[in-house]
């Protein structure tokens, strides 16, 4: 959640639009990033995600549209005027220069003076923990090492705003992880907006305070990581972040703060809730959506006459440990899937193949996602 | 477009056209009719059928060649043997002063080489009697000498980017080395043996200066006698020779451009 | 890693190419400097032989201390170097454009691009010379075309000149400087040159910084690959330049078949192979070193 206290207009992008020949890259993108951010866009490949983090260090100009960055119109200033640096994913270090001097490279590009410098490397050298290899070349470094570099040369700069493209994407797993946790410290000690282009939807859930979901040019849901979760705003959104269950169905009936929606897969009316933003009529085409982890399994009918409910044959079954994925096949012939929290060991029994259980969940567990797409 | 790409393109432009106006304007005189080379007189195609009514010219085209296969044969064998002790065979006694040798030759100025081959063939012929007389046999030997350091580097770099646990596979499978390096190792870089045959062949009909060290009398190759005419100045005959010559590369490289790109999108 | 191989076979292999290459390759350079080393004489071979007729070492340093003392050698080794180095500068000038524009080119212009670099190679050298014999002329194609602009009234003389000659060698030899920067351009990570951008250095600035220093190897290569030859030319100052215009490898042509002077000759050609010695080493080393960091 932003933080009320700071408006999110630190960077302003107003209608901005980025042609490449006939291929519209970015479809006339509007967004607001707040001070002290850490935003991420996430999205495929292709979605547009790189062109429009490019248009913001400044390697590309926008077709139309405006870029502000802390009140000043930056759309039309070359990379090196603006006060923002970026990492890239390849890292970028200079091969023929050693660590130190990577690092030092944007200063003496700015002419400050010698003391000034050694200081501010020392300090940053600090931060990112190179203290023993600030004599080493390049090539002499494991890819953690390299991305610290990285991250050192754009970060000494002290820019207004850092971009980060795909920054963990060069790392193996385990060293993704720790590094995750990293980045979010440094960028709590030093206040600096970070943005974050990444097609990893894990790593935009742990690292972002928001993230819009770009797809085609275009921004899909910009929200928390908790918002983009709960309450996708479409199917493309809910699909891409985790999995979900989607029912296709019609609105029955309309009360006060819950409909009914005829959903043939589930075997008839189901019931959902309707909150502030769900304008729907009597007779539209709508989708109820459900995370796996919403869903309960039981052998016995459930009895709570709201939830939603249907009956089914285990299909499949994996262990991993904490938890167990099924995938359940409904009487409709529809297969979904459900995971269940191993932590009661006193079940009386396991689910198991080709068992016959009932799966429902609560009226406000689902989402409703009106339209097709 | 931006001030450094628009640079770009004009030196591109420029360099471009240094190096083909010459080639166009001598296939455009060569269709001269003017016995004066750098007066236009009108289009004919005269010069060509004068070529080839040309003993000389023919001659000597037919030493060129005779030379260039035989010498780009042994060069290709000789330079696929270097470049496998290089790639494959480690560490031996003297192999130091061998990748010098083989390496030499390509940096080496022309006339130094043939200087140098010339005054070993005399001093040969006042030790045992051989070669008596100069022309093929020195000259190919000559060519081979040189064009082998060449065949031997696209070898090696074949080999060095091929993977070794081929080899080590098929002799895991029971291959003795010998029969390993017929059956793997040879078909695999016959590719590169081509080129480099393709290559020496070109580089000896190229040569004129080592040629004219190591020819006798009475035996010169095509551009020894290319050479001797073109001395006096620009002749029309040359400039049909020099067309000839474009013509066949540029359809020999259309040619293999297009087989290239048949195998890359298959 | 050594192989398990048969060891006659793998004598035998290394055996051939390597007693070729001694015997028509080492031996000659030998005799070369043995040559050096005599008197000329007039008789056959011309030269006074190593040992005379009591056996004693008969050895003159003679031609080498002529070459020193004498001005026009001196002047003709320094021509020598200024005219193949003005044409390396201009082929650098040239080539280094060329390649980055090659370089940065799509993938299918990029192809077609290399192979009209990569053409001339394969057209008989000689004749490619010979083209600029017409283009240079009085009544050649460069004069008719600046008269008929009306730059110029009367023919302005470019062959048999100086002027020619630089012109004959950096068309020869720009594609050997073309081909090995574009190799280092084209392996170029352009990231490298946006995150320069990016942390406040200019265009100019990014290409000084990291795209020179990057390529400074293809530099060194196709520097060497273009000086080296171009030090030994025979052909061009034969054809282009005027007959004073003396370059080493004319001069030990003509010193050998016309003077028949051959233990200067071959001095010639000792001094010329030290005057390489440095750049031929440093050519070397760097292949080596790009054929390690390809591996």
């Amino acid at each position: 959640m932003t933080d009320p206290t700071k408006p999110a207009d630190f960077i302003r992008i107003r209608n901005v639009s980025k042609h490449f020949g006939d291929f519209v890259a970015v479809d006339g993108v509007n967004l607001d990033i707040g001070k002290s951010e850490l935003f991420s866009i996430l999205g495929g490949s292709g979605c547009g995600k790189s062109t429009l983090l490019r248009m913001m260090a400044g390697f590309e100009t926008p077709t139309s549209g405006t870029i502000e960055i802390d009140g000043v119109d930056v759309t039309n200033q070359p990379p090196y005027e603006r006060p923002v640096n970026m990492m890239f994913q390849s890292y970028a270090i200079f091969p023929h220069m050693n660590v130190e001097k990577n690092i030092a490279y944007g200063l003496r590009k700015e002419g400050i003076a010698k003391q000034e410098i050694i200081k501010r490397v020392d300090d940053v050298v600090g931060l990112v923990q190179l203290g023993d290899f600030r004599k080493r070349r390049p090539d002499q470094l494991s890819g953690g090492q390299r991305q610290r570099v990285a991250l050192a040369r754009a970060l000494i700069k002290r820019p207004k705003v850092l971009l980060l493209d795909e920054p963990l994407a060069a790392l193996d797993k385990k060293l993704r992880e720790h590094t995750q946790f990293e980045l979010m410290n440094i960028q709590d000690e030093l206040g600096v907006t970070f943005v974050v282009v990444t097609h990893d939807q894990e790593e935009a859930m742990t690292l972002s305070t928001r993230i819009a979901v770009m797809n085609e040019g275009r921004f899909l849901q910009v929200g928390t990581p908790k918002e983009i979760y709960e309450y996708p705003n479409s199917r493309f959104v809910a699909d891409f972040i985790g999995t979900i269950n989607t029912f296709e169905g019609t609105v029955s009936r309309i009360d006060d703060n819950a409909m009914s929606v005829d959903c043939p897969e589930l075997g008839g009316d189901v019931r959902a809730l309707i909150d502030d933003n769900t304008h729907v009529n009597v007779g539209q085409q709508v989708c109820i959506a459900v995370r796996p982890e919403k869903i309960f399994i039981s052998f016995e009918e459930p009895e709570d006459h709201e939830g939603v409910r249907a009956h089914g044959v285990v299909d499949d079954f994996g262990y991993f440990g904490n938890l167990s994925l099924y995938r359940i096949r409904l009487e409709s012939g529809r297969t979904i899937q459900v995971s269940w929290q191993n932590q009661r060991r006193s079940a009386k029994r396991f689910v198991e193949w080709e068992d016959k259980v009932w799966v429902s969940w609560r009226p406000r567990s689902a989402v409703v996602i009106k339209g097709e797409s | 477009m931006n001030k450094q790409s628009r640079f770009i393109l004009a030196v591109l432009a420029f360099g471009y056209a240094f190096l083909y106006i010459p080639l166009v304007s001598v296939v455009v005189y060569s269709f001269n009719d003017s016995k004066l080379a750098t007066v236009w007189g009108g289009f004919s195609t005269r010069w060509y059928g004068e070529l080839f009514r040309n003993d000389q010219v023919l001659d000597a085209a037919f030493l060129s060649l005779r030379i260039a296969a035989t010498s780009a044969t042994f060069a290709t064998i000789l330079g696929t043997m270097a470049g496998l002790v290089l790639v494959r065979f480690g560490r031996f006694k003297g192999r130091t002063l061998f990748s010098g040798m083989i390496t030499s030759p390509l940096v080496m100025p022309e006339v130094i080489t043939g200087l140098s081959l010339l005054l070993f063939f005399v001093s040969l012929h006042g030790l045992i009697g051989w070669p008596g007389q100069r022309g093929f046999s020195t000259i190919t030997i000559a060519h081979t000498t040189f064009s082998m350091a060449f065949v031997a580097v696209i070898i090696q770099s074949r080999l060095a980017a091929m993977d070794e646990s081929l080899e080590e596979a098929a002799m895991d499978l029971g291959g003795h080395p010998l029969r390993v390096v017929f059956d793997i190792t040879l078909p695999l870089i016959a590719p590169a043996m081509v080129a480099g045959w393709l290559l020496a062949f070109t580089l000896s009909l190229d040569d004129l200066v080592i040629a004219s060290f190591v020819s006798g009398p009475g035996s010169s190759t095509l551009p020894m006698y290319i050479f001797s005419k073109v001395k006096l100045g620009v002749t029309p005959d040359i400039n049909a020779l020099a067309s000839l010559f474009i013509l066949i590369v540029v359809v020999g490289l259309i040619v293999a451009w297009m087989a290239m790109r048949k195998t890359q999108t298959r | 890693m050594p192989q398990r191989t048969d060891k006659t076979w793998r004598r035998v292999t290394i055996a051939i190419p390597y007693l070729w290459l001694f015997v028509f390759f080492l031996l000659p350079f030998a005799i070369i400097l043995k040559i050096s080393l005599a008197d000329p004489i007039v008789a056959q071979p011309p030269f006074t032989p190593i040992f005379d007729a009591q056996g004693r070492l008969s050895v003159t340093l003679d031609n080498f201390l002529f070459l020193l003392t004498d001005k026009l050698y001196a002047f003709t080794y320094l021509k020598s170097v200024f005219l193949a180095g003005a044409a390396t500068v201009l082929c650098l000038m040239l080539g280094f454009p060329m390649a980055y524009g090659i370089a940065r080119a799509q993938p299918a212009v990029r192809s077609l691009l290399l192979l009209l670099i990569v053409l001339p190679f394969w057209i008989s050298f000689l004749l490619r010379v010979y083209a600029w014999m017409g283009l240079l002329n009085n009544y050649g194609a460069i004069n008719n075309a600046l008269m008929w602009l009306g730059l110029i009234d009367q023919p302005v003389q470019m062959m048999y000149t100086d002027f020619a000659i630089f012109i004959g060698l950096t068309y020869s030899y720009l594609p050997f400087m073309v081909l090995p920067l574009y190799a280092t351009l084209e392996r170029m990570d352009l990231d490298l040159i946006e995150a320069a951008q990016d942390l406040g250095a200019s265009r100019t600035r990014a290409f000084w910084d990291v795209t020179w220093p990057l390529a400074r190897a293809g530099v060194i290569a196709g520097c060497l690959l273009v000086f080296i030859p171009a030090m030994g030319e025979y052909v061009i100052p034969y054809l282009l330049g005027g007959p004073e215009s003396l370059l080493i490898g004319r001069v030990l042509f003509d010193e050998f078949f016309v003077n028949r002077d051959w233990p200067l000759a071959a001095s010639v050609a000792i001094v010329l192979l030290l005057l390489l010695v440095v750049p031929i080493v440093m050519l070397q080393r760097s292949q080596t070193g790009e054929a390690e960091t390809a591996a």
